[in-house]
């Protein structure tokens, strides 16, 4: 029982990660219709960034967790402008080529700088050790990561669903054309809303810092995964990726500690089944003709 | 007010629209009549610049909108009421309807909206696509409304309706009239169309053959029905 408890925090951490990156896959495929490649390299970028910040800027875990968003929302809003748009029209393959490039160059420029060892981030302050509850000790990082990662989906949420520029950002994501022939300048957010799931890849990447390996390619892995989870939740919802993310990180975790020859196939037999059972995803919305 | 001038369109090689021309005054309802594929719903969506395989002259107020977005041409003035009645799943009713953003000085207020159309008011929270067919098609009707569009484009705005609703989309298309809006009506229903049009384009294979008054329009409907197949 304590085994399963801790596993189950261990999970809703390491969930946490998912559904924040998912979120923002998720977002960007809805608005702009891309199949963002290079989400885990973002990723990888968000807690490469954290490093780098402690290490020659002596900036502290909690001003990365301000700042990095920041630094990524502007760093998408860059490659949106300066490579996707131009591909927007096209084939959804173009996109996911170009991204998939990008990933490429971005693993291969952390890479050169920083070699493959990875690199060293210790616990921030205020967030070592454990809880105790009852006679289950719990980490407090992991205890933050979930909590600290359901808050930042309960506010893209509410941004989604209570603000003038949410509405308006589900119209263009449900229907595009038709959001224009209603004098909705949907070109206009397409570039704010890739910098903001990129943004969202990056806080899930801050709070990977302390936990996981810093390397080049620890977004290649987290990709495949990510795209798991797109895909059990329904690729396009929103609410979908969060919940997937979390239910995947959860099976993972079950996984390593039950069964830890089988915790990365899990999570593709859970792929698996959903799509066998619902084959738009979870929360998928059924394909109109 | 509103004119279209020698407007042609094509998928790829296949020609839809032939040197086609209409043109609607103010506080005018005109009906767009022709069978399944003449090309109708084709001419409402090259008129809102979604159809991007078109050319030929299309004005608004004096202004020469073809080269116009469609967010552009909605901001014009143009209120489009797709035939699949563009309802968004992921919106409200309320957030359906102030969606678009406000083009004229006699948009209706929500309060107006909610008067005329009660059954809106009372379901505002539920999302748009929990509503019957009849309220969907009031919604989409309201919107444009709301948004102050000077040009109503109605596609097939009876189609699949009680008798009950088509008759009070009737009541609203006369109650646009009278305030001065013009109405392009798109339908296949002859005796609806009869109830609220002042005048009717037949058109076939893509050309407009036959420009009727609605006098003539009724005392012919029997060969009109002949020709639309029903």
């Amino acid at each position: 029982m304590e085994a399963f408890i801790q596993y189950t925090v261990q999970g809703l951490a390491a969930g946490g990660f998912y559904a924040l990156a998912a979120l923002g896959l998720a977002i960007i495929f809805g608005a702009l219709n891309v199949v963002n490649f290079a989400h885990g390299a973002f990723y990888m970028l968000g807690a490469v960034l954290t490093a780098v910040f402690l290490e020659f800027a002596n900036l502290n875990f909690w001003v990365s967790l301000a700042l990095v968003p920041v630094i990524l929302f502007i760093f998408g809003v860059i490659v949106e402008r300066l490579l996707v748009q131009w591909l927007l029209g096209l084939d959804i393959l173009y996109t996911f080529l170009l991204t998939f490039g990008i990933s490429l160059v971005l693993v291969d420029l952390v890479r050169m700088r920083f070699g493959v060892s990875g690199l060293p981030y210790d616990q921030p302050p205020g967030l070592t050790g454990s809880v105790h509850v009852g006679a289950i000790e719990l980490p407090v990082y992991q205890v933050f990561v979930f909590g600290f990662s359901v808050l930042i989906c309960l506010l893209v949420w509410l941004l989604l669903t209570k603000t003038r520029m949410g509405m308006v950002v589900r119209a263009a994501t449900e229907e595009p054309e038709r959001s224009r022939a209603l004098g909705i300048n949907v070109s206009r957010w397409i570039t704010p809303v890739f910098g903001f799931g990129v943004a969202v890849a990056g806080i899930a990447g801050v709070l990977a810092a302390p936990f996981r390996a810093i390397t080049a390619t620890m977004g290649s892995n987290f990709i495949i995964i990510l795209f798991a989870v797109v895909v059990i939740g329904g690729l396009g919802s929103i609410l979908g990726s969060v919940v997937a993310g979390f239910l995947v990180g959860l099976v993972e975790a079950y996984g390593q500690g039950y069964a830890s020859n089988f915790a990365q196939i899990l999570i593709f037999i859970l792929m698996a089944v959903v799509i066998l059972v619902r084959p738009a995803g979870l929360f998928g919305r059924k394909e109109t003709s | 007010m509103f004119d279209v001038t020698g407007l042609y369109a094509s998928y790829g090689q296949a020609a839809v629209l032939h040197d086609v021309s209409l043109s609607i005054k103010p506080g005018e309802v005109v009906t767009l009549v022709g069978r399944n594929g003449a090309g109708k719903t084709t001419l409402l969506r090259s008129i809102m610049g979604l159809h991007r395989d078109c050319r030929g002259a299309v004005t608004m107020e004096g202004k020469r909108i073809e080269t116009f977005s469609p967010n552009q041409r909605a901001k014009a003035g143009l209120g489009w009421v797709p035939d699949n009645r563009g309802i968004y799943s992921s919106l409200t009713v309320a957030e359906n309807l102030t969606l678009p953003p406000i083009v004229g000085k006699d948009a209706w207020s929500l309060n107006r909206v909610y008067d005329a159309f009660p059954a809106l008011k009372e379901r505002r929270s539920s999302m748009g696509t929990q509503l019957s067919g009849g309220e969907q098609q009031m919604l989409a009707i309201a919107r444009v409304l709301r948004m102050g569009a000077r040009l109503l484009l109605l596609d097939e705005p009876s189609e699949g309706l009680a008798p009950v609703i088509v008759q009070s989309i009737g009541r609203i298309i006369r109650e646009a009239k009278e305030q001065g809006l013009a109405v392009l009506l798109v339908e296949q229903n002859v005796k609806f169309a009869a109830t609220v049009a002042d005048r009717h384009y037949l058109l076939a294979q893509g050309r407009v053959v036959e420009q009727l008054s609605n006098k003539d329009f009724q005392l012919r409907e029997h060969e009109l029905l002949e020709h639309l197949g029903m």
